[in-house]
């Protein structure tokens, strides 16, 4: 399997990258590349092999039920680009 | 031309839980803008999701009271996209391995329109997972830009979603109502619509009777099932308007405006369905042991389709009665109280009460039941007098409305004290009968002329002369027979 342009435009736009027309033929044989790694493990045979969710065969520990974050408001909004009454502003974004 | 109307359901109802679903940030309504969003819920470099064990638990709670499959192992994944209110970029939730697979909730559509009846109708579930709420964004005036408070991202969510079922808005709204009485029920979720703790989208498609699906537009964030039912009704009539123009049906996430009661397209873009799934390496698959669902199910109360099963068992009532006395857990118990203390038998009479009278004035006044100025054991021992003929059931509107004012600690008290005990001794009701014949010589005149409304007149009359008090039967039968003789 193989990425041409298109596709790639296509990722880019859905990760909001900016990539120019240049990067994006970089892009596509860097991605095509890795591609090629994934295709080799798909050759090994894994019939019957039931596919696991993560790398670590283990489950997913579990936190009681109680608040223990305290308000640390102030410290958060401190490096934030714009904040005011307690929001973070951002660029106007409306649908 | 008949339409076929298709809808499916998609609920998400915030789970009642201390801290967030990854997080230990608190949850409770109405703090200051994001005093409650820590590191994680801001995903601040380094940050990582530990899953809160009672979020599971009210899932376990959801896929038993709905018949469901518990998945022994499940799979959190990143859903994929960008919005400020959601800072990670991906929202943690389930894709492939939802936690709840299938279910079924049965309910009962009320009747329309004069004439229809009411049914049952039992709607199939295909999910419920597991999911982290995004933050709000405000987009009132920032000096052009929006506000953006996180305290809501983290919250945890299950997201119940159904078959497409349902074929009216009024069984959609049967639906929601059903499944809104039972998260509440089973106190996974306070069920509090105008704080968006429970709010619904609606997927809803048109087509000609045995065609294929239509293509279906998605009304988002209803958040009354007032509004349920007139965005559905809306997008149903304009999706019929739009294929009998010839316009072919475009796939698309539409809004509800309360103040135009229509409903308008959303987004369209292109990739807007392509969220780019996989599972979150930040978390280990879920895994939940028959001991835990057997622990759940040891503390789960009676849940209101067997409570309705019983009513109807034990009590004779109605499937509609016994419905609707099961709306909710609180008036569920005060009908039991009012039963167990006015006697089984008098079960039908109690429930009349509890959804007539006392509904209408708990409306009237804005009050939930459990808030009721009339108790169970007051009702209950209205009710018992009614039963054994002490007072009439007209009489009793008066001892209720005395209760409800607090006119009196008790229905006895209030007979006695206002004289209101019915009048059954047939020798006085005759001597009035007697009076109201000599006062009325022409309406007598007039029935033995064969005028029926002559009698209807002197029932009034006779009625009028014992206040009320007389049993209007009883009134009937000796009025005949004296102007027989």
């Amino acid at each position: 399997m193989s990425l041409n342009l298109e596709q790639v435009g296509r990722i880019a736009r859905l990760a909001h990258i900016e990539i120019s027309p240049a990067e994006a033929a970089l892009t596509r044989d860097r991605l095509n590349d890795i591609l090629g790694l994934i295709e080799q493990l798909q050759a090994v045979d894994t019939t019957g092999i039931e596919p696991m969710a993560h790398a670590v065969d283990a489950s997913q520990r579990l936190r009681e039920d109680r608040p223990t974050e305290t308000d640390r408001r102030s410290a958060f909004q401190a490096i934030a680009p714009e904040t005011e009454d307690g929001l973070y502003l951002v660029p106007r974004v409306i649908e | 031309m008949q339409w076929e109307i298709v809808i499916g359901l998609e609920t998400h109802a915030q789970l009642q839980t201390q801290s967030k679903i990854f997080s230990g940030a608190p949850t409770a309504f109405g703090a200051a803008p994001n005093a409650q969003a820590c590191a994680v819920d801001l995903a601040l470099p380094g940050v990582l999701p530990v899953l809160n064990r009672a979020a599971v638990a009210c899932a376990i709670r959801f896929g038993l009271a709905v018949n469901a499959a518990i998945a022994p192992r499940s799979v959190f994944a990143r859903k994929n996209y960008f919005y400020p209110d959601l800072p990670k970029g991906y929202q943690i939730s389930q894709f492939e391995l939802p936690v709840v697979k299938g279910g079924e909730l049965t309910l009962l559509v009320a009747a329309g329109k004069p004439g229809e009846l009411a049914y049952e109708k039992t709607v199939h579930l295909t999910r419920a997972h597991l999911e982290e709420d995004a933050g709000k964004s405000l987009h009132e005036d920032f000096h052009g830009k929006t506000g953006i408070d996180l305290n809501r991202a983290g919250t945890p969510l299950l997201e119940i979603v159904t078959e497409p079922d349902m074929c009216s808005a009024a069984e959609a709204v049967a639906y929601a109502k059903a499944l809104h009485a039972l998260v509440q029920w089973i106190g996974i979720c306070d069920g509090n619509m105008q704080e968006g703790s429970f709010r619904c989208d609606a997927n809803v498609s048109v087509r000609r009777p045995g065609a294929p699906l239509g293509t279906r537009r998605e009304i988002k964030n209803l958040n009354s099932f007032r509004f349920m039912q007139q965005a559905i009704d809306y997008e149903v009539q304009w999706q019929i308007n739009e294929i009998e123009d010839g316009r072919a049906i475009q796939q698309a996430t539409v809004l509800f405006d309360p103040a135009t009661g229509t409903t308008r397209a959303m987004r369209s873009k292109e990739d807007a369905q392509d969220y780019r799934y996989f599972p979150d390496p930040d978390l280990l698959p879920l895994e939940i042991s028959p001991a835990w669902i057997d622990q759940v199910k040891a503390s789960m109360p009676e849940l209101p389709g067997e409570m309705k099963v019983r009513f109807e068992r034990d009590y004779g009532l109605s499937a509609y009665d016994a419905t609707t006395l099961t709306a909710s857990r609180e008036t569920a118990s005060y009908f039991e109280e009012c039963v167990a203390a006015a006697g089984k038998s008098r079960a039908k009479l109690c429930a009349n009460w509890v959804m007539g009278e006392l509904a209408a004035r708990l409306n009237e006044a804005d009050l939930g039941i459990a808030a009721s100025p009339v108790s169970s054991r007051q009702l209950a021992g209205m009710v018992s007098r009614i039963a054994d003929n002490t007072i009439s059931g007209k009489i009793a509107k008066d001892v209720f409305d005395a209760l409800w004012n607090k006119a009196g600690h008790d229905a006895d008290s209030i007979i006695e004290a206002q004289g209101l005990r019915q009048i059954t001794d047939t020798g006085a009701i005759e001597k009035l009968i007697d009076e109201v014949l000599a006062a009325n010589p022409k309406s007598v005149e007039e029935f033995h002329a064969g005028k029926e409304k002559a009698f209807n007149a002197l029932v009034g009359q006779a009625m009028k002369a014992t206040k009320g008090k007389a049993n209007p039967q009883q009134v009937n039968e000796l009025l005949r027979k004296k102007l027989a003789e």
